[in-house]
Order: structure tokens, then sequence, then C-alpha cells
């Protein structure tokens, strides 16, 4: 009996002290893409503010939308990162629950297509790469029939079928199998992927309709998790698979991975600030307004992230990846920054 | 088996042998005996066919896993001589004031230090290079090192302070200096100064105490597994309180006083069905009601352990049930016989001859939830957490998470360093077992 009693007793326990606790840190979910430089803020945070270092969880955009839109509260996050934009559906279900927030650009990114260092380096248009992942693809037998399941599984047949599409010139590409890993669609990279590739390539086809957003399930498109690392063990493994990841971590595996030319522009650091790179996107973090001055260290940290010594050209997220602002957004950021 | 058929099948066709003469009956066993021999052999050999593997494989995961993780025991290090301007410091009776010091700027300090020996290096690009030798976290690795000393120092002392992760896998030999510059992470200009400092004797290996006395840092130098372990252990202490008590009485229950009957089998089929759900199922009820319905912290090793109890909870009591039912009859029978009541019979004198049965079964249980990352993916404490948790509603991460966010680093040297976090959880694991099998020879009676 005694036992009993005593278990009971651990269990009710247990339930009081974790209920309703305030929280003494800041709580950030979202993007992997933002993960690694929301985490080196948050680490120089700790070591020198005097606040607790904030928990960062790596949900994925989409994940990251859906737990802080879920309701204002101290077991709420108070901070999402996203590698695009906040959609109006995510944007309704915040306003649902009562949550305002504030949008913040904390820098540029590049959506890398990378392939192993032993294969062959590609200089593609943004139109291969739709015509590649397509599910369904009209005009393959180039006589103007329906959308039909994609069959071009060589890069050689993807390269005579956008030639034709465009009326340009066949580019050489060779006939090595299609064979690409994206990432899943919980993650922004792969909403950027949709818009920045599929969508624009799409255009470029001359194609119309929303054919594009649907990808390939017949094992040229190869749905991974959002494990980075994973994928370029598996392009070092394998020289005619390909990947789309983020610059940093790109940036960070130099010596294992060549990125794609799209559409004749190298993915570096000036053609992602200039925006020339068409894989070019900005990141994103959200904050919970009602939680300023409830969870301590939200503006200081906030302060730490749009700040020239994180952020700028000189700053410690740069040699991490992250292509900064131009002067004029920076300048809007820090507006928003104080207006909080 | 196959001998068995052989038998019958052919003492059916051969049924004239038994009026045969002796040495043509003995001929005949003896055939059989010897293919029966040669078949007891080759199950031998393929047994032991079998084992030989397994242990092959487990040397081979053994031997990558160390020979991948043994050089993270040590950190490459650099000799600086710094002055450190004890007036902005320290407060008016010459401690060290703590709000003062964090807010100096030490990385500045270490890195212009580190370049008075390089006045050869001019340009703002090649100098902010040269800095790149050293940790983004050398500044504060200095603060702690001054701070921890209580005392600063008047006038220039040589500090070592941690190199860059890459430095650092550049003197394990772990990167290669002959690859095209551009693929490179170390430039060659750094490398000649990094060959520089090497010669001059200001570069070392030290034992890096950094590994297990701090948790999780973006940089690999400054990474540690201790917040892992600690939270590990915090989520384990809460499973074993809240699954064994409870496993037992239900075993017991299930064993001595359930009425017979069909409400009692379905109990029992879903508790060995509970044993076999994917752990993410518990994670996800672990969302929906610790979290969403008592509204428990994130990420806490509270409600990590309460769901890893749910998991393990079938597991000690079907190990339970299957040692309570191995104490003799004779035992219980005796105890009852004597005037003892049902409870007194369980309490005094089963449980306690079943104890080494149910720890066996609850350190089966406890190892597999030790090794769970996957419910916990759901409640939060998958996370980057950099204060190694004091309270178990603190934020935490376990052991297998850690591994797991390591591996996922673009980082190079992170790799090293989670597989010395894999021989950190061995070595949990291995401690772990070997405290059971010393109780259990502790409890064990003989009859």
């Amino acid at each position: 009996m005694r036992f009993s009693i005593l278990t009971a007793g651990v269990i009710a326990g247990m339930l009081a002290a974790g209920g309703a606790q305030a929280r003494d840190q800041i709580s950030i979910v979202g993007s992997s893409t933002v993960y690694p430089f929301a985490t080196i803020v948050a680490e120089k945070f700790g070591q020198s503010s005097g606040f607790k270092t904030p928990v960062i969880e790596s949900t994925g955009t989409g994940g990251g939308m859906k737990l802080f839109c879920k309701g204002v509260g101290v077991e709420h996050p108070d901070i999402t990162n996203a590698s695009r934009a906040m959609k109006s559906s995510e944007a309704k279900l915040c306003a649902d629950a009562g949550v305002e927030f504030q949008e913040f650009i904390v820098g540029n990114d590049g959506v890398a297509v990378s392939n192993s260092l032993n294969g062959q380096k590609f200089n593609i248009s943004i139109a291969h790469v739709a015509a590649a992942l397509a599910a369904e693809l009209p005009n393959q037998g180039f006589g103007g029939e329906s959308a039909k399941a994609n069959g071009l599984n060589t890069w050689a047949e993807v390269d005579a079928y956008v030639a034709k599409a465009m009326g340009t010139a066949a580019i050489g590409l060779p006939a090595q199998p299609v064979s690409i890993m994206v990432p899943p669609p919980t993650s922004g990279t792969r909403d950027a992927m949709g818009s920045l590739f599929m969508k624009a390539g799409w255009k470029k086809l001359g194609l119309e309709g929303s054919g594009y957003k649907k990808l390939r399930e017949d094992g040229a498109a190869i749905e991974v998790g959002e494990n980075d690392a994973l994928i370029i063990e598996k392009l070092v493994a394998d020289k005619d698979m390909f990947g789309v990841f983020g610059y940093s971590f790109f940036d960070q595996n130099r010596d294992k991975v060549q990125a794609s030319l799209l559409d004749g522009v190298e993915l570096n650091f000036e053609n992602i600030a200039s925006y020339k790179y068409p894989g070019a996107r900005p990141l994103f973090f959200y904050v919970k307004k009602q939680h300023m001055g409830v969870i301590p260290g939200m503006k200081e940290f906030i302060n730490e992230f749009i700040s020239d010594k994180a952020m700028g050209m000189d700053g410690y997220l740069f040699p991490a990846g992250l292509v900064p602002l131009a002067a004029d957004d920076f300048a809007k950021q820090v507006a928003a920054k104080n207006s909080l | 088996m196959n001998d068995h058929h052989e038998i019958v099948s052919s003492s059916a066709g051969v049924a004239g042998l038994y009026n045969a003469p002796t040495s043509v009956r003995m001929a005949h066993i003896a055939a059989g005996l010897k293919k029966r021999r040669a078949a007891s052999k080759r199950l031998r050999i393929y047994g032991i066919a079998a084992i030989c593997t397994a242990i092959g494989f487990l040397c081979i995961l053994l031997t990558t896993i160390i020979s991948n993780g043994y050089t993270a025991l040590q950190q490459t290090e650099i000799a600086v001589t710094i002055d450190v301007p004890a007036d902005e410091i320290v407060d008016a009776n010459g401690v060290i004031d703590v709000d003062k010091s964090r807010n100096y700027n030490w990385d500045g300090l270490v890195k212009r230090s580190f370049r008075k020996a390089f006045p050869e290096v001019t340009g703002m690009l090649e100098q902010r290079s040269l800095g790149e030798l050293l940790s983004a976290n050398a500044g504060y690795d200095l603060r702690l090192q001054i701070e921890a000393a209580g005392t600063v120092p008047t006038g220039a002392v040589t500090y070592w302070v941690k190199s860059s992760d890459d430095v650092d896998m550049l003197m394990k030999g772990r990167m290669d200096r002959s690859i095209d510059e551009k693929k490179r992470r170390i430039k060659d200009n750094q490398l000649v100064w990094f060959d520089k400092i090497v010669a001059e004797g200001s570069v070392r290996l030290a034992f890096n105490s950094t590994f297990f006395t701090a948790a999780d840092s973006r940089e690999p130098e400054s990474a540690g597994v201790l917040g892992a372990i600690v939270g590990s252990a915090m989520a384990l202490v809460i499973t074993v309180m809240l699954a064994l008590p409870l496993a037992v009485m239900a075993a017991v229950y299930l064993e001595y006083f359930a009425p017979p009957g069909r409400l009692t089998d379905f109990i029992e089929v879903n508790v060995n069905n509970l044993a076999a759900v994917p752990s993410i199922v518990f994670g996800l009820l672990g969302l929906a009601v610790f979290l969403g319905f008592f509204g428990m912290p994130r990420s806490a090793p509270l409600v990590g352990g309460m769901v890893l109890a749910l998991m393990t909870l079938p597991t000690i009591i079907i190990a339970t049930r299957a040692s309570i039912r191995a104490v003799p009859t004779s035992i219980r029978d005796a105890a009852l016989g004597l005037g003892a009541s049902p409870m007194q019979t369980a309490l005094d004198h089963v449980l306690p001859l079943a104890a080494p049965g149910i720890l066996t079964g609850t350190i089966i249980g406890i190892a597999q939830a030790l090794g769970e990352t996957a419910p916990l993916i759901m409640i939060g404490m998958v996370a980057f957490i950099v204060d190694v948790p004091t309270s178990f509603t603190d934020p935490a991460t376990a052991l297998p998470v850690q591994i797991f966010i390591w591996s996922d680093s673009a980082e190079r040297a992170f790799y090293e360093r989670a597989s010395l976090a894999i021989m950190a959880l061995l070595l949990f694991l291995i401690s772990m077992n070997m405290t059971a099998v010393l109780l259990r020879r502790k409890f064990e009676k003989k009859w």
C-alpha cells in the first residue's frame, strides 16, 4: 500500500511541478537552414549577456510555423526561423490563435544544386531543373500533346526536351541518369525550390498551369529528411547524384561537392548578395510580440542578432555562410527591431 | 528432426533387417551413426560461423567508432602571449567583476595579442584569416581561464587557447594539405602561419577536458557531452521511478488477483501489443497529453522520462510476470498454508525471490530507453542546448540525441566528437549492465 501511495504521490508531484512553469530561457523553433546561424547567435548571447542560452529546435520551416502559431503563453515557442516568408495560410493560423508577430530578414542564402567533385560540373538552366523534376510533362513526343508522366530518364533526354521546348541548341548534357535528392515538404528550402526553380523553370519552358507543383515519384527525385550531412555522404558515394540544399552547407563542404551553375551564374557569395543567382533567397525569423518583456532576454537576443557584429560583412555569421543584407534592407530590420 | 525421419523411413524400407545377421545390422547402424554425427558437426559449424559473423561486425563497428573518435580526446591549443588589462576587469578591491568581465571584448584581446607574433601580416583580410586559426570561442576560453584563476596577472603571460576546428583537423592529420587550395578549408597563407607556430612550439595537443565538462556548442572545440549525460541520467531516473513500481504492481495484480476472464485476457493481449508499438507513437502521446493537456514544459527531462516510462512499462511488466511465475509454487503454498494473506505472500515471499528477474527486465527496458531518440523529437528534446541542466524541468537533450545532432552538423570536427560520444554512450550502457549483474548476483537465491 505504502508503495502505491508513494507512486501516486510521485506522479501527482511531477504533474504539479511540470505544469504551468515560468520559463527563463528563449525557445526557438523552425528552419534547419537558419538553425546553424541562430545557434551561433544564441551561444554568443549566452556567453556575453548573462541570460540563459536560448534553446533551439530544428523542426523545418513548416513545422516551426505550426508550433509558433499555436498560441500565446510560455508553453509555446517565442521565435520561429524560416527559410521562406510566412504563407497566408500560416498567418491566418497565427491570427486565429491571437498570435501577433514581427518579421525579420536576417540575410541571404542560395539554394545549391550540387554533385560530387568526382562528377561532371553542370552549367544548366532552371528549365532543366524543372524538366528533370516535374512529375508530369506535356509535349514529351514534341507534338503538343497533353501532360503525362515524366519519362526523361537521363540528363541527355532532359537536355533534348528543354532545347526543343525553348527552341535553343542542346548544351550537351551527358547520358547519366536523373537522380536528385530534394528536401522534404516541411522544409522551407523545398518551398524555395518550388518557387525559384520549378515555377520559374516551368515558365521558361513556355508551359502554363501548376503542373510544376508535383515532383516525380518514379525515383528520379529522392526525398530525404532534414539531414544535410547525409546528403553530402550520399553525393560523395554516387557521382551521378545531385542534391538540393542551402549555401552554408555547400560552403562547409567545398572539398567534397561542387555547385552547378544555374542560368550561367556561379553559386557564390557575390551572386547571392546581388540576387543574380536564380536560387538566391532571403532568410527570416518571426518574433512573437506578446512574449516581449515576458520571457527574459527577448529584446537583448534580437539586438544581438540584428546587429552589424552578427549579420554584417565583418560579422561572425559571415564565415558560417550567411550572406549579409544590402545596407538599406539592413536599416529596415534595425528600424523594425527598434519599433518592437 | 531429419535423423528421426530417416530412421522411420529406413526402418519401414528395410523391415527385414530385424531378421538379418548381427554384422549386417551393425553395418547399417554404423552408416546411420556417421550421417548423424556429420549432421551435428555441421550444426556446430553453422553456429560458430554465425557467432563469428556477429563478432566480426561488432569488431568492425567498434574499430570504426574508436578510430574515428579517439582523436577527439585531444584538442589543439595555441600559445598566445597576452597582457590582460586588469583595470578593465577587476573592481575597486582587485576582485574580478563578473559583469565587467562579461562585457569586455575578450575576442579582440586574444586576436590582437596573437597578431603581434606576426608583424609581417598587415592587410585587413590577411589579419582576419590569421585570426581564423584561433577558435571563434578563443576569447571566451581565455575569460574562463582567468575567471577560474580568480586573479588577473600583471604583465604579459602565455596562455594556451583553443585553436579553430579546422586547425584541429589539420593538426590531427584529418585534412589533406595536398588538394587544390580552392577546395581546402585552410588556405595556403594560413598553412604557412600554422607551420611557423608549429616550428616555434606554440601548438600542442592537450587533453580535451571541455568534452566532459561542457554541453553542446556551435564550435566543435567548445562542445561537450556533460549536458547530454546529465539529461539522459535525469530522464532515466524519472523512467525508473515511474515504470518500475507501476509495472511491478500491474504484474502482481495480473498474476495473483486478476479474475480469469475476457477483461484480463484483453489487458494481457494489450500489454503484449504495447511492447511492440514503435517508440515515436509514445512521443506523440507525450506531446498530446503531457505538453498539450497538462501544459508541462517542452524539452524537459521530466517529460522525456515520463514518455520513456510509458515505453518501457510493457517490457518490465512482461519480465516481472515471467519471473513471478518462475518462483516455485511450493513457496507460495507454504506461505498461504502458514496463514499469510495473499498480499503478504506476494510482497514478502514471492517478490523478493523474483527480484533478480525483475531487475534484469528493468535493465533491458532502461537500456532501450537510453538509446531512444524518436519519442524525444516530439517533446522538444532534440534541440540545441548550451546550458547543463540543473533541474528536472530545465531544457535538456539525451546522449543519442547529441550524437544525432553532431553527426548532422556541417563542421567536420563534430564527426569525431560524435564518435567519442558514441563511446561515452556505450560506457554508460556497460556500467548500467554491470550494476545489474552485480545486483542480480547479490539477490539471487538457489534452491
